[in-house]
């Protein structure tokens, strides 16, 4: 849209101190949590708190009576960094989610409390922290506190699987995506507490097409799931991404065209899940005031935001884990992270450059698809219940199912004919980079079709 | 209606009574709708009105005649135009005025302007209520313009004061005219825009076509007015066919639903027509502004307002259809009787017979789409 020809736009701009502190905020605080989760996560592990009791504190692990201690504190450690990563990812995915939409419908946005409101989401943490916590008097009280700590859980637990790069994971389960798919459930049961507990009406209607939603949709995004499960053949998380390559042509996304299916059926499965537009239908303003979290105020009603907006960083981590390559780095296969720890028992230090590098790209292909779902939010308008229900019963579990058996037939044609795999990789990159390339010249025809142009001034 | 409020749900029924409002995010105002649902279908939707009202009908027998143009802006305050011109123009048959010309145009000029801002709430909060909010901010933020437009020329925003008994209140500001032609420049395209941004989206497009379909006949049978009448395929525009003040000199078409994307009379026609009755405006405004007589902007009315004894019928066709103020003198300097009669108010009848069997969303669909604004519901 050209600019307003008789409204002039209005621009703030903040001092240089503040920006300062700001920058120095936005930047320190995700780069200490990485750097928590990057030093903690290996030394959670029992060969390394060894190797560590033995290089660092020069105590025998074997002998030295505090070995188990230290492990559990290396854990207790690693955990709290998680939490406060989930809590500070959801805080910042808040504001950037905020500033793109202000960029999208031509309104300022934040802007007041920090360099381009950046602490916005702590002013509204804290706000809501002294917010008076009202438990409605009609209420199950019990059912109506407890309901934010199993959402609250369901989010946490999620971190324990959660890949951050190469060597970064809490626990490498075997079960992987399995016990995410189990704990994220958790999830559907607070809001079904909390929907049931608030002795409203709109409450109900929210927890009720909350229930119906996420179960629903978990039998998609789990048949779903199966597709690279079976091409990587372990549900442990590294295992599947270790299964996949650096380069487009070997995500799962690209070398197998049922793969592809499959990846666009498990991302709007989990828009679904995690209750985004088009499928808010669970607290849709403008029908049911505010779903199951009508009755909610204070602390209990941030920790379901923080869950909402958390959950953002769990979706697009998982998909880019199943579907993207996850932290693979492209020319730096496994022998060169073993070629890197060298012989010592702790890794040498371009071990951890590397650990570094694969986080990096792990992180950045995380925030391309949260931005991805930031941009639907803001696009589409919400779907009704009945469509809801069509769309997952008539078309996502039924190609579901067909992607699942259709990629049983491709392993069989990939291990009779392997050129295949390799060749159909590279085409549907060269299809995926031209929609890509499409994507960008609508954008731009769009823009110059009402006479305006490309603008990021006043970011 | 107050069985109905006490009615219990009994344990062997599955029905729930629901109050959808009066502090509702999508009523549009504080309305109650009283709604008996079996899950998320609707077995009916009563609606609940008299939360807005403020007697301003009596405060028109008390007040004289000029004096109570401020108030007839509170008649409809998102189209408030409308509710000054109706009002004029009644008190100006009483008297037998003839307006000047300039005048006329301006008014013609002020409501057009005040119906592109009319419909761009209407057709903006109808998104909203549809779950996609960018269009209603693109679609507020063209109305500022409007507004700041409106501003100089009358000094208000929201409730303009700006007609008067016998004419306008002020001229045009020296640039006024130019201001207003960019703007329309900048706004033509912005309309093609917004139908590329929602109005020919998918998913909104399968949220509103064959839901809540009014067929023609059963529109006229509830008295529907404006563009939820011509939404059902009923051609009648007041502008045209009972034509009043500048309307006869401009050419402009009358859009009418004729079942875009579904069956004529469904909330996506009643939507669709407002955003192209937004362009036909524009039109309207731009040959206003081209054909604009000099002159007096005010006849020579009497400081003393006193008709003969009589009645007199305005009639406009508001944002909202035709919205009429029936005046009734007895000779002295104050009204006998106002009565206005406005679309929205008539509006509301018919949702109990439609909403049967629709979804709850689909009652937010429905509400949306007749465009109703409380007070000019309950006045």
């Amino acid at each position: 849209m050209t600019a307003n020809p008789v409204t002039p736009y209005a621009r703030k701009t903040s001092p240089r101190w503040v920006v300062l502190v700001t920058l120095a905020v936005g930047l320190v605080l995700p780069l200490a949590l990485f750097g928590g989760v990057l030093v903690l996560s290996p030394l959670t592990k029992p060969a390394m708190v060894a190797a560590f009791v033995q290089e660092v504190l020069g105590h025998d692990p074997a002998t030295w009576p505090y070995t188990t201690l230290l492990t559990g504190a290396f854990i207790a450690v690693l955990a709290l960094v998680l939490l406060t990563f989930g809590a500070v990812v959801s805080g910042t995915t808040v504001w950037w989610e905020m500033r793109v939409s202000s960029r999208m419908q031509s309104r300022i946005g934040y802007n007041r409390v920090g360099a381009g409101g950046f602490f916005q989401w702590i002013a509204d943490a804290v706000k809501l922290l002294f917010k008076e916590d009202l438990i409605p008097a009609e209420s199950d009280h019990l059912l109506f506190r407890a309901a934010p700590y199993f959402v609250f859980t369901g989010f946490a637990l999620v971190f324990v699987a959660l890949p951050f790069g190469e060597s970064l994971i809490a626990a490498d389960l075997n079960v992987g995506i399995f016990y995410l798919t189990s704990v994220t459930a958790l999830v559907v049961v607070g809001i079904l507490l909390a929907g049931w507990s608030s002795n409203s009406k709109w409450a109900l209607f929210g927890g009720m097409r909350s229930a119906a939603q996420v179960i629903s949709y978990e039998i998609p995004a789990g048949i779903a799931v199966m597709v690279p499960v079976l091409m990587a053949g372990t549900l442990s998380m590294q295992g599947i991404i270790r299964a996949q390559g650096a380069w487009p042509w070997q995500w799962f996304a690209f070398t197998n065209p049922f793969a592809t299916v499959a990846f666009v059926i498990f991302f709007v499965a989990q828009l679904a899940e995690g209750n985004r537009t088009p499928f808010d239908l669970p607290e849709a303003d403008s029908e049911l005031v505010a779903g199951y979290l009508s009755e909610y105020s204070s602390f209990r009603f941030a920790l379901y935001f923080l869950v909402e907006f958390g959950n953002l960083w769990v979706m697009s981590a998982i998909s880019a884990t199943l579907f993207l390559g996850g932290w693979q780095v492209p020319f730096v296969g496994p022998e060169v992270y073993a070629a890197a720890r060298g012989a010592g028992t702790l890794p040498a230090l371009g071990w951890w450059g590397l650990q570094v590098l694969s986080m990096a790209v792990f992180v950045a292909k995380t925030l391309l698809v949260l931005n991805l779902v930031v941009w639907i939010r803001w696009t589409l308008p919400r779907i009704r219940v009945d469509q809801m229900m069509t769309l997952c019963w008539k078309y996502l579990v039924p190609f579901a199912f067909v992607s699942f058996v259709a990629t049983l037939l491709w392993l069989i044609l990939v291990a009779q004919a392997p050129v295949v795999g390799p060749a159909t990789g590279i085409a549907l990159t060269v299809v995926a980079a031209l929609l890509a390339v499409l994507f960008a010249r609508q954008t731009r025809a769009n823009i110059s079709a009402v006479g305006d142009r490309v603008d990021l001034s006043n970011w | 209606m107050e069985k109905l409020i006490l009615r219990r749900v009994d344990r062997d029924n599955e029905e729930m009574v629901l109050n959808f409002g009066p502090q509702h995010p999508s009523t549009h105002g504080v309305i109650n709708f009283i709604v008996e649902t079996d899950g998320e279908v609707l077995k009916k939707a009563v609606p609940d009105v008299g939360y807005l009202h403020r007697s301003i009908e009596k405060i028109g027998e008390i007040v004289g005649y000029p004096g109570f143009m401020p108030y007839t802006d509170r008649v409809d305050y998102v189209a408030a135009m409308f509710a000054n011109e109706g009002y004029a123009i009644a008190v100006e048959r009483l008297l037998k005025l003839e307006v000047p010309p300039r005048a006329q145009w301006l008014r013609a000029v002020s409501c057009e302007l005040c119906r592109i801002a009319s419909h761009l709430v209407s057709v903006g909060t109808m998104t909203m209520d549809i779950g996609a909010f960018t269009p209603m901010v693109h679609g507020l933020r063209e109305r500022e313009t409007i507004n700041d437009l409106i501003e100089e020329l009358c000094g208000a925003r929201l409730t303009y004061n700006y007609h008067r008994i016998g004419g306008v209140a002020f001229d045009m500001p020296g640039g006024w005219r130019d201001r207003v032609l960019k703007f329309l420049d900048h706004f033509d395209p912005f309309l093609v825009e917004f139908d590329r941004l929602i109005s020919f989206n998918q998913l909104y497009v399968k949220r509103l076509a064959n839901v809540a379909t009014i067929p023609a006949a059963l529109a006229i049978d509830y008295g529907l007015v404006g563009p939820n009448l011509r939404g059902s395929g009923v051609d009648w525009d007041l502008r045209r066919d009972l034509p009043y003040g500048a309307y006869p000199h401009f050419k402009f078409s009358i859009p009418v639903g004729r079942g875009w994307y579904g069956t004529p009379g469904d909330s996506y026609d009643r939507y669709y027509v407002r955003c192209l009755e937004m362009a036909e405006s524009s039109k309207i405004v731009r040959q206003a502004l081209e054909s604009m007589p000099e002159g007096e902007i005010t006849a020579k009315v009497p400081r003393n307002i006193k008709p003969e004894a009589g009645e007199a019928l305005g009639r406009v066709e508001s944002a909202r259809g035709e919205l009429a103020y029936y005046v009734v003198s007895d000779g002295t300097n104050k009204a006998y009787r106002v009565r206005a009669r406005t679309g929205s108010f008539t509006a509301m009848g018919i949702i109990e017979d439609i909403s049967r069997g629709l979804m709850i969303a689909d009652l937010v669909a429905l509400i949306a789409s007749l465009d109703v604004v409380a007070p000019e519901i309950d006045r």
